[in-house]
């Protein structure tokens, strides 16, 4: 097994720029999901370290080894298509050995390796069925034990959960993270829904307009997102419009001066904070607090939501455990938002 | 609620009629095969079976019969030959110019047979004049021209069940190691074989039907089955005639039941 080393890779569609100057290590058996809007070149970027798609420019590595113009049958990569693509015509075990057929394993070496993956996936009993006889999850199972059943250096996965219901998506993330766990196998993972990225992967690269705008844990990219786009796009964010003055230090469009944790370079820039790491008070401290008026809320069961806006026109949100709040706010009233300066951060 | 509805009952008497125009001519010319008189007489004095029997021992319309169906199974296996390979490259690889190509493949079905039949024939002779190399009255000659009448059918067909067919099972089978080669051959062709034999089924229906584009292009001995029934016609008029178009009929229907099992030609077109 081997990691995965994309360095400055690009790819032009025209004057279009679908994956602009992406560079990535993916470690040794680690599982990395691709995370972004549709359009964000996610897909792109897999399909070239699938084969699909030969970058304008950059390089593909599996380990030592440079496959940046290896056509996708000679990779050694497995993949788990959108959909699955199962071959229709074959029965699960005939789509499970088809990859070492085409390889001229001999043939008691192929049964025992159908065998061992079907038993992997807990399908032997269905070995002999009909894909479109197969559920979703079971089908997704087949795929999967398919494109490992040759051992490839990379396993990669393109929006693997998306057609499947919400109960089963679920569970079957956490069925195939458990088997991608099991093998040790390189993984990458292309989804839009940032819960399931955060749900199963070990680190996370945030795309938009074709460029890598974040790469880390979960954690990494929700408490310090470096971007707007990321901290807008991995859970809910709040943004105070301004500007940073000094280290650490923020004005707001109307000269209010707020506190801030983290580095900023200076200028034009938003204040950021997570809707649950705000509170509504009758008054606040200078600095880690606004005067805000209270627009609408919404019960949740667990959490209540405030949606307030600020003197200076700025729209936020409040999440706040809804028992926690005795005689919680209504709408109209006028109340002090505030929260810790450590959970106060800037992006431009 | 009482009764069913007048506009209820014009429809249906509408597609009864429809269906009426439609099928009382086939069922009137097999019902006449029949016939145990010479001169068609309803209602008749008595059946027989004779007819298909004198048909078979008339010589324009056994070698008639027999030349449609080799025109027709070399047609076939032709068009299929040129037909796949163009649908490939046509729905799987995006090359500049593929529409031109699909609709110049598709042009022979535009173009009126007769028209296309003179057409056909004029070409033959120049190339004839050229290289001294006889096409027209040949074999050679029939089976060109009843390719071109083939083809567009196989070409929809195959196109069809290319684009209903998944690209990703093949980017699949791809990634899994296969070849280009293995790709076609163990996936893409195993799903599409039910539409090449639908594309068969009706490059040999259009074929053996066909009259215009082969009017100009049989010669003395090299005569294919609805010309010579044209020729028949001109003297007579005989329950022969309707034997002879009830074989063409129990021939096509067949073909087109049997192309029907593998694809649901509604989805074709």
């Amino acid at each position: 097994m081997a990691g995965v080393t994309l360095s400055n890779i690009r790819k032009d569609y025209g004057a279009l720029a679908a994956v602009d100057d992406v560079s990535l290590d993916i470690l040794d058996g680690e599982l990395l999901a691709l995370l972004g809007p549709s359009g964000c070149g996610k897909t792109t970027t897999l399909r070239m370290i699938a084969g699909f798609v030969v970058p304008t420019a950059g390089t593909v590595k599996f380990g030592e080894r440079e496959v940046t113009r290896v056509p996708v049958h000679k990779r050694n990569v497995g993949m788990v298509f959108q959909g699955y693509a199962l071959f229709p015509h074959l029965t699960v075990a005939k789509n499970v050995e088809f990859g070492l057929k085409v390889r001229g394993w001999d043939k008691a070496r192929i049964a025992a390796r159908v065998t061992e993956m079907l038993r992997w996936v807990q399908l032997e009993a269905l070995a002999e069925r009909q894909p479109r006889a197969l559920s979703g999850g079971q089908q997704q199972r087949v795929a999967l034990a398919r494109a490992m059943a040759n051992h490839p250096d990379v396993l990669l996965l393109d929006e693997p959960f998306s057609a499947l219901d919400a109960k089963l998506r679920t569970q079957m993330r956490t069925e195939i993270r458990e088997l991608q766990r099991q093998a040790g196998i390189t993984s990458v993972f292309v989804t839009h829904d940032q819960e399931e990225a955060m749900a199963i992967a070990d680190r996370i690269g945030v795309m938009n307009h074709g460029k890598l705008e974040q790469l880390g844990s979960a954690e990494d990219l929700y408490k310090r997102p470096v971007s707007r786009f990321v901290a807008g796009f991995i859970g809910k964010c709040n943004f105070i419009e301004g500007r940073v003055t000094g280290p650490g230090q923020f004005e707001t469009a109307n000269a209010q001066v707020l506190r801030f944790s983290g580095e900023h370079a200076g200028g034009p820039a938003a204040l950021c904070f997570r809707p649950e790491h705000a509170t509504l008070a009758p008054s606040g401290a200078a600095g880690t607090s606004s005067t805000v008026r209270v627009t609408s809320v919404t019960y949740l069961g667990p959490v209540t939501e405030y949606e307030v806006v600020s003197e200076a026109g700025d729209k936020l949100l409040v999440a706040a455990p809804s028992s926690g709040n005795v005689a919680s706010p209504r709408a109209g009233d006028k109340v002090s938002l505030t929260w810790r300066v450590e959970d106060a951060f800037v992006v431009d | 609620m009482g009764g069913v509805s007048f506009g209820r009952v014009a429809f249906i008497a509408l597609v009864i009629a429809i269906f009426t125009f439609v099928i009382a001519p086939l069922l009137t010319i097999i019902w006449a095969s029949f016939f145990v008189d010479k001169i068609l007489t309803f209602p008749p004095t008595g059946y027989t079976l004779s007819w298909y029997a004198r048909a078979w021992d008339l010589e324009e319309f056994a070698n008639g019969f027999l030349m449609s169906l080799k025109i027709g199974a070399c047609a076939t296996v032709a068009s299929l030959a040129i037909g796949v390979p163009a649908a490939l490259a046509i729905e799987r690889y995006p090359f500049p110019g593929r529409e031109t190509v699909r609709q110049f493949l598709l042009s022979p079905m535009y173009v009126p047979a007769i028209v296309a039949g003179a057409a056909v024939y004029i070409y033959f002779i120049e190339v004839e004049i050229l290289t001294n190399f006889q096409l027209a009255a040949t074999f050679t000659g029939l089976v060109i021209a009843h390719t071109l009448v083939a083809l567009p059918w196989t070409l929809r067909l195959v196109c069809a069940s290319l684009l209903s067919a998944n690209v990703v099972s093949e980017e699949a089978a791809r990634s899994l190691g296969a070849n280009a080669l293995q790709t076609f051959f163990y996936v893409t062709l195993p799903i599409i074989r039910p539409g090449m034999i639908a594309a068969a089924m009706f490059s040999f229906i259009a074929s053996f039907s066909d009259l215009e584009k082969s009017l100009f292009l049989v010669g003395p001995g090299k005569t294919t089955l609805p010309i010579a029934i044209i020729n028949y016609l001109e003297w007579n008029l005989d329950p022969t005639i309707s034997a002879v178009a009830t074989v063409q009929i129990v021939i096509i229907a067949a073909a087109l039941i049997i192309s029907d099992r593998f694809v649901k030609l509604g989805k074709a077109f």
